[in-house]
């Protein structure tokens, strides 16, 4: 048994379940979102020299994926020291 | 020193180094050959994952691909890139965790089943098989085009270099070649791109060039210059596509689930020492392709506003065909592009109406760029190679998901579960070469619905093992009987809209005759969702996962504890 008591198990997943719901409505708000729903109403602003839905589209949201991952990798690395279940 | 030589020298120098690295890389077990004995640092990970997932189409076609369709390209830039999140955060971490050696491995334990574990192999070797064929094809292609010898003569060439070093060093053999043709294959494509943007707008970088004014002092921007071009031709306007908002979203969603399922790239999560590792190397390959994915759009505007100005001329009312680049004479004895003078006044025009006189193929904006850029000639062999690379890269990721399905998968734990590690090492250098075989001859006769397929492999990929991992991983009670019927569902599902549209009724395949709007490519999707819903009333009206099974679930979830992958 990796954790202290089976009230840090839940805590853990639960913790884990609630981070990976806002990374994800991050990603599908940048791409589903702006990329593709809302692209439209967006390309009504410019930004540089991009109608702001189709950088989305063809730019924004890959930036923001891979920043994604890497929120994801150091909050979790950081929750599993702090329960003790990291790989150290 | 000519333009052949130089390539034969480049690409030459490349495959020595790919076969010195085989050398330095044996396997000496089945641990080595099919996780690299688990020891990849993440970061050559990261790129030995960039090289496998970027394939000869994504560094030929895409950029080309998306300079016709405009904003309707960004189904594969999101699509390609967006399924990386889904891997990083729901699948790779508790993967590696599990430890084992391919993804059936992991339906067939989870799911306590044998038929589970048969159904999943059969998918992973349809998925791969699909793919390999137009990656052959593709190594045939960059050497006939650039190399001048026949497409047959470069399948082979490909075959033998790919059967050295995945028969010898399995997945160690394949990782550290990997990280090499990753680097040749990520310099080949920035180098151009970013000569091509200073041409265009000044900007060093393609991704800010993309954005900007044009290097002519008119002060336009790139793509409101591309708009009113595209507008006044005929074409749709660049930033807005033609593809409803239904379909857009179908599709990228099928190929963002369909990439978080695809063996080849689910295993490369094998090979890292730990769990953090995992998630770690899953940031630097989409970081890693992010790079070739941000460019491709870029240059993809960059070419076409430069194609069309050569070809209609400043004036846009054509250039005299005697007065033509001598990169488009170049490329029309290829076939890539071709000129009709329609209305007899010896000018070129190209424009989406009857205008039109040029026919010109998606895969020139790449291959020819430069020479449209008036690059050295060292750039055009690098480009050789590197299109090379892709495709080698990505054929061996897939070789070896065959060979482990037939060796792992179906001989050590189906039919001969007590063969030594030693035999099963010979079996599964066996299956790599009969694989190759049959690979290169679906490279050499390519039977013609491999290029549909391939497309149509993510929305398998989608509709199968995604909800069945996805469930086995988020839900502890899944069941046996719940995770075999959504797969079979779901892949039924998926294949009979994608046989039905494409090679039963093909007249029918009609935005009118879709199931919501919804076209072949974007049905995965849906599938998905019938793949859960079904699992989901089985699994209520079933037994649930037995006590064991739910500890084996509870045990994946936290990294504490990740030994090495093994077979028991």
């Amino acid at each position: 048994m990796a954790f202290k008591n089976d009230d840090d198990k839940s805590a853990y997943w639960r913790e884990n379940l609630s981070l990976l719901a806002k990374l994800l409505v991050v990603w599908f708000a940048v791409s589903f979102g702006a990329g593709i729903l809302f692209a439209e109403q967006l390309n009504a602003i410019q930004f540089f020299g991009f109608k702001l839905g189709f950088w989305f589209a063809q730019q924004g949201a890959i930036y923001v994926f891979v920043a994604l991952i890497f929120v994801y990798m150091a909050k979790m690395n950081a929750m599993d020291k702090r329960y003790g279940v990291d790989e150290e | 020193m000519n333009v052949q030589l130089l390539t034969f020298i480049i690409v030459g120098a490349t495959f020595a180094l790919y076969i010195a690295i085989a050398l330095w890389a044996r396997a000496g077990s089945t641990n080595d050959f099919y996780v690299a004995g688990g020891g990849v640092p993440p970061v050559l990970n990261g790129m030995a994952t960039a090289a496998d997932w970027m394939s000869a189409a994504s560094f030929i076609s895409m950029a080309g691909l998306i300079s016709f369709m405009g904003y309707d390209g960004a189904v594969y830039l999101m699509g390609w890139t967006g399924g990386y999140v889904l891997l990083a955060l729901c699948l790779a971490p508790y993967l590696r965790k599990f430890g084992k050696f391919t993804v059936p491995d992991f339906i067939g334990d989870r799911y306590y089943s044998q038929t589970a574990r048969t159904v999943a192999v059969f998918c992973a070797i349809f998925v791969c098989f699909t793919y390999v064929a137009g990656q052959m094809r593709g190594v045939g292609v960059v050497f006939s085009r650039f190399l001048e010898v026949d497409i047959v003569t470069g399948v082979i060439i490909g075959m033998a270099i790919v059967f050295f070093y995945t028969v010898l060093g399995g997945m160690k053999g394949i990782t550290y070649t990997q990280v090499a043709q990753f680097c040749v294959m990520v310099f080949a494509y920035i180098v151009p791109a970013v000569f091509i943007s200073i041409m265009v707008t000044g900007h060093i970088l393609p991704q800010t060039g993309f954005g900007a004014t044009l290097a002519d002092g008119s002060g336009v921007y790139l793509l409101e210059k591309l708009d009113g071009l595209s507008t006044e031709l005929g074409f749709n306007e660049y930033t807005s596509g033609t593809k409803s908002t239904i379909d857009v979203f179908f599709i990228t969603f099928a190929l963002m689930v369909g990439t978080a399922g695809l063996p080849h790239v689910i295993v490369r999560f094998f090979t890292v020492p730990k769990v953090r590792d995992a998630r770690k190397s899953a940031g630097y390959a989409l970081a890693f392709i992010a790079i070739v994915y941000t460019t491709a759009p870029s240059l993809a505007a960059f070419a076409r506003v430069n194609m069309i100005e050569t070809i209609n001329g400043p004036e846009n009312t054509g250039t005299a065909y005697t007065e033509a680049p001598s990169w488009i004479t170049n490329w029309e004895r290829t076939g890539l592009i071709e000129f009709t003078d329609k209305n007899g006044d010896g000018k070129m025009f190209y424009s989406g109406d009857e205008r039109n006189e040029m026919k010109v193929d998606r895969d020139i904006m790449v291959l020819a760029n430069p020479e449209i850029a008036n690059l050295p000639a060292w750039v055009i062999a690098l480009v050789a190679a590197g299109g090379v690379a892709a495709a080698l890269s990505t054929s061996a990721g897939l070789l070896l998901v065959i060979s482990t399905s037939v060796s792992h998968d179906l001989l050590k734990r189906n039919f001969a579960p007590n063969i030594t590690d030693k035999a099963e090492l010979f079996y599964a250098r066996l299956a790599a070469g009969v694989a190759i075989i049959i690979a290169g001859y679906f490279g050499i006769n390519p039977p013609g619905f491999v290029a549909q397929v391939v497309a149509f492999a993510f929305g398998l990929a989608a509709s199968s093992f995604f909800p069945a991992i996805i469930m086995g991983i988020f839900s502890k009670r899944m069941n046996d009987r719940g995770a075999v019927w959504g797969m079979l569902a779901g892949i039924a599902f998926t294949a009979s809209y994608i046989i039905y549209f494409k090679f039963v009724n093909p007249a029918a395949n009609v935005p009118e005759n879709w199931l919501f709007g919804i076209s072949p490519e974007g049905i995965g999707t849906l599938g998905m969702m019938v793949n859960f819903a079904v699992a989901f009333i089985v699994f209520k009206i079933t037994k649930e996962a037995p006590e064991e099974i739910q500890e084996l679930v509870e045990s994946i979830r936290f990294p504490k504890g990740s030994g090495e992958a093994s077979a028991h």
